[in-house]
């Protein structure tokens, strides 16, 4: 719970300097001027935070669970410091907590290259690992990341995500989303499996009341796969998890 | 596309339509923008201004607005060509300011750019500005920052010392110009994070099932995977629209509905300024047509239409003559459609004639992105540039003879950039196709079934003063990425750019190419931008020209005055992001 804490209070740090843009002082040019140049801010910092899952998950059979996916940045067009902080609360534990701090670089048109750390911290043992990454917008509108990690033991991680979103209306969007963990080692600990370990997906209807405010309902499935899975059942837990989600999407 | 029946529209109503000039002075303790009538007049060589914070009430709730000599728009300053002026602008705000002088042709210490010509005007400062009138016609002036979004503009009338080309009994000025309860940063930053924040008209499962009844399933998908494949929306018209603007006329709403008196058989002069610091208009008098006799301060040979666009920086001056003693609403709907600024002429205070619906939304097209036509998909991806970039840059017949005098080995050069620009992280399309469209009134204009004003149709007065031709040309590409929301020139923004260099005396030709899906109002200071548009030496002197998407056109500039000016796309949230570039002069 302390590291939920944590996490919430790192990323309202960040919205802190939300929607605040400020000048950065433009470059020196080569030959002293009368009066320099204009501030413009087109090299000017801005930060957001986005909630894209604050929900709650109530299952038909299973316990019911609290989630959040959080990612914020702060930088300007070509560089950002991002965070991402995700996990999911269910009878007073903390699994999947993942926390990730990156430095982005904006690479293409529509793509940024990421490249930082990753730290598992929840109920479970606390894992660090290296990590580097894509993440942008792929054409047809998918919004889509995928982020390789190496931890100090020699494992390797990826993580592949997608999501889209269909407007229904201006302002009802169904938006459907999958995550996929795939891992090289068993890491029996964090009851994680070699291969593909764990697939979240989600479809959630939103409804724009504002652009920042947007409650939703919709079905997720959370399903643990091979050695995963079996770690998953030995500690009485189901492996394939269907549950009614209502939320809130909320940026700042 | 019909009105989206989920989007709430109590409370969007008030937001539109602002608020009533009358009940909103009795109800509320604000000072209010919009009670008044016109801008005040100043006239006379001596004059004080002063910049300072106003609360004002437009759309029902109170905000902050920077307002000069306690009105939006500041007072109408009434100057008379060869008068020497002296203006003294005291900045009572909170953060360094200053007024740029929209179009005069003054010296470059004069042109009120923080950072180029001066220091711009400290909190507490007074900064005097002092110079000679050596033209006439209808300008404006306003900050260079920000706060011109909030407030900081007025107009700017300098009468001919020979006297008025065209006769008329009446002389108004329109100020058109744009009102949002949001600061300027919160726009910005809204933008930044969803670039379509304020569109509100975007493609939906509704309007897919619309489209696939009338072109067939096939052809609909067909068209989405295209844009989709593209990362593009053919919904992008304005970035800022009526779900955060309230549209002024003369600072009133709609509801305030600005009024000015004729008497039947009068001749009207009206000076439309577009002052907005996102909006393109489009203008017209439902029942009156307007004769066209000046755009940006210079005469024209006078055209009569039924409707122009007036974009972010430029001037029209119309006549109109009312027959009948009843009102007449002046239409001000923005391009995409979304809001209008709105007043009436009238014999008598207190008439109103009936609003026009809204035009129909326009939708980008295929032409918009630079393509040939039925050429589909990978803009983004850009691929080099075919001959469309190195042929003759304008449609004027007279081009051919300036091209003879053109250092051809100069050209060489800027031609490369097309390909080197493809694939930037600042640069979303590459138009593979670029054409000249000034004979086309643009998109939401063309087959309105109204006579509208074209870029071609415009024809200065009297001939141009300088004869020579361009001995080189300057080509820019106007780049921007929407997903990002990044704008520049060139896939460079203004901090990270090199100055063009001009040499003082020299007669160059700037040729634009549009890479963009919108359209982008470009603004040379300190010196005529003389639009290259078929009608030879009697070219426009425009100090701002509307581009049109997937546009290549060209002006001619006399680099004679010297000093660091300010070349930039006059939507104002472009500039700041990058689309602008300094034009030295020495």
């Amino acid at each position: 719970m302390k590291k939920l804490t944590a996490a919430l209070c790192a990323a309202a740090m960040l919205t802190g300097f939300a929607s605040e843009a400020r000048a950065q002082q433009p470059p020196t040019p080569d030959q002293p001027q009368p009066h320099g140049m204009p501030h413009m801010l087109d090299n000017a910092v801005f930060a957001h935070l986005l909630f894209d899952q604050l929900e709650g998950r109530f299952g038909f059979n299973e316990g019911n669970s609290f989630r959040w996916e959080a990612e914020g940045w702060v930088g300007t067009d070509v560089n950002r410091l991002w965070l991402l902080s995700e996990g999911t609360l269910s009878s007073g534990e903390l699994d999947d907590g993942i926390q990730q701090l990156f430095y982005g670089r904006a690479i293409t048109t529509y793509f940024d290259a990421l490249v930082g750390t990753r730290w598992d911290l929840d109920s479970l043992p606390t894992r660090g690992w290296g990590a580097i990454g894509l993440q942008g917008l792929a054409p047809q509108f998918f919004k889509v990341s995928a982020i390789g990690y190496v931890s100090g033991e020699g494992h390797l991680a990826a993580r592949l995500e997608a999501s889209y979103d269909l407007l229904i209306t201006q302002r009802l969007i169904l938006q459907p989303q999958v995550e996929l963990n795939f891992y090289t080692k068993d890491d029996p600990a964090r009851r994680v499996g070699a291969g593909l370990s764990e697939l979240d997906a989600g479809l959630r209807l939103r409804y724009e009341i504002t652009r920042q405010f947007a409650p939703y309902i919709g079905i997720t499935y959370l399903g643990q796969y091979g050695a995963t899975a079996r770690y998953v059942s030995a500690a009485g837990e189901s492996t394939q998890q269907v549950r009614f989600t209502v939320g809130l999407r909320t940026w700042f | 596309m019909t009105r989206d029946p989920s989007r709430p529209v109590v409370g969007r109503r008030r937001f539109v339509q602002g608020v009533g000039a009358a009940g909103a002075a009795s109800a509320l303790q604000p000072w209010n923008a919009l009670a008044g009538s016109s801008p005040s007049v100043l006239s006379g060589t001596e004059f004080q201004l002063e910049l300072a914070p106003l609360t004002v009430n437009v759309t029902g709730r109170t905000r902050s607005a920077t307002a000069i000599n306690g009105q939006i728009p500041g007072p109408t300053l009434r100057f008379r060509e060869g008068d020497t002026v002296t203006l003294a602008v005291t900045n009572r705000l909170s953060f360094t300011s200053s007024i740029h002088w929209h179009g005069l042709r003054i010296p470059s210490a004069m042109d009120g750019v923080p950072g180029f010509s001066f220091d711009g005007i400290a909190p507490g400062q007074t900064f005097v500005y002092r110079y000679s009138l050596k033209q006439s016609g209808t300008y404006w002036y306003h900050a260079h920052g920000p706060e011109e979004q909030t407030g900081v503009y007025g107009s700017l009338v300098i009468e001919p010392k020979g006297g008025f080309a065209q006769r008329f009994d009446r002389d108004y000025v329109v100020v058109l110009s744009d009102w949002s309860d949001e600061s300027p940063l919160t726009i910005i930053s809204n933008l930044k994070f969803q670039s379509d924040y304020y569109n509100h008209n975007r493609r939906t499962l509704g309007t897919f099932i619309q489209d696939a009844k009338r072109d067939g399933l096939g052809a609909t998908v067909e068209d989405r995977l295209m844009w989709g494949d593209m990362r593009m929306s053919p919904t992008d018209i304005l970035d800022v629209s009526g779900a955060t603007y309230t549209y002024l006329m003369n600072g009133q709403s709609p509801a305030a509905n600005w009024t000015a008196l004729f008497r039947p058989g009068e001749r009207v002069r009206l000076r439309f300024i577009d002052a907005g610091s996102m909006s393109i208009f489009d203008v017209r008098i439902p029942g009156l047509p307007m004769t066209v006799v000046q755009t940006d301060g210079n005469d024209i040979v006078p055209v009569t239409v039924d409707e122009f666009r007036i974009a972010p920086g430029e001037t029209y001056d119309v006549i109109v003559e009312p027959r009948e003693a009843q009102a007449y609403t002046i239409f001000a709907q923005v391009q995409d459609r979304t809001g209008y600024a709105r007043g009436t002429l009238a014999p008598r205070p207190s008439m109103a004639a009936a609003v026009p619906p809204l035009d129909p939304r326009p939708l980008r097209t295929m032409a918009d992105m630079g393509m040939e036509h039925g050429a589909g998909g990978h803009a983004g991806h850009g691929g080099p540039a075919p001959s469309g970039t190195s042929s003759s840059p304008s449609s004027d017949p007279h081009a051919g003879h300036a091209m003879h005098g053109m250092d051809h080995g100069s050209m060489a050069g800027p031609q490369d950039t097309a390909p080197r620009l493809a694939g930037r992280v600042g640069v979303d399309n590459v138009a593979t196709a670029p054409r000249s469209r000034l004979s086309e009134a643009g998109d939401g204009l063309d087959g309105n079934g109204r006579r509208v004003l074209l870029l071609s149709d415009l024809r200065n007065a009297k001939r141009g003063n300088d004869p020579r031709p361009a001995t080189r040309e300057i080509v820019l590409h106007l780049t921007g990425n929407m997903e990002r929301f990044m704008w520049s020139l060139d896939g460079i923004k203004f901090s990270d750019a090199a100055p063009i260099m001009l040499k003082l005396g020299e007669r160059v030709r700037f040729t634009l190419i549009n890479d963009t899906m919108m359209d982008h109002p470009m603004h040379l200071h300190g010196v005529w931008s003389e639009l290259e548009n078929s009608q030879g030496d009697y070219r426009p002197y425009k100090h701002t020209i509307l581009v049109k998407p997937a546009e290549k056109l060209s002006f001619l500039v006399s680099a004679d005055e010297p000093g660091r000016w300010a070349f930039h796309c006059h939507l104002l949230y472009h500039m700041e992001l990058g689309m602008m570039r300094e034009v030295r002069i020495s």
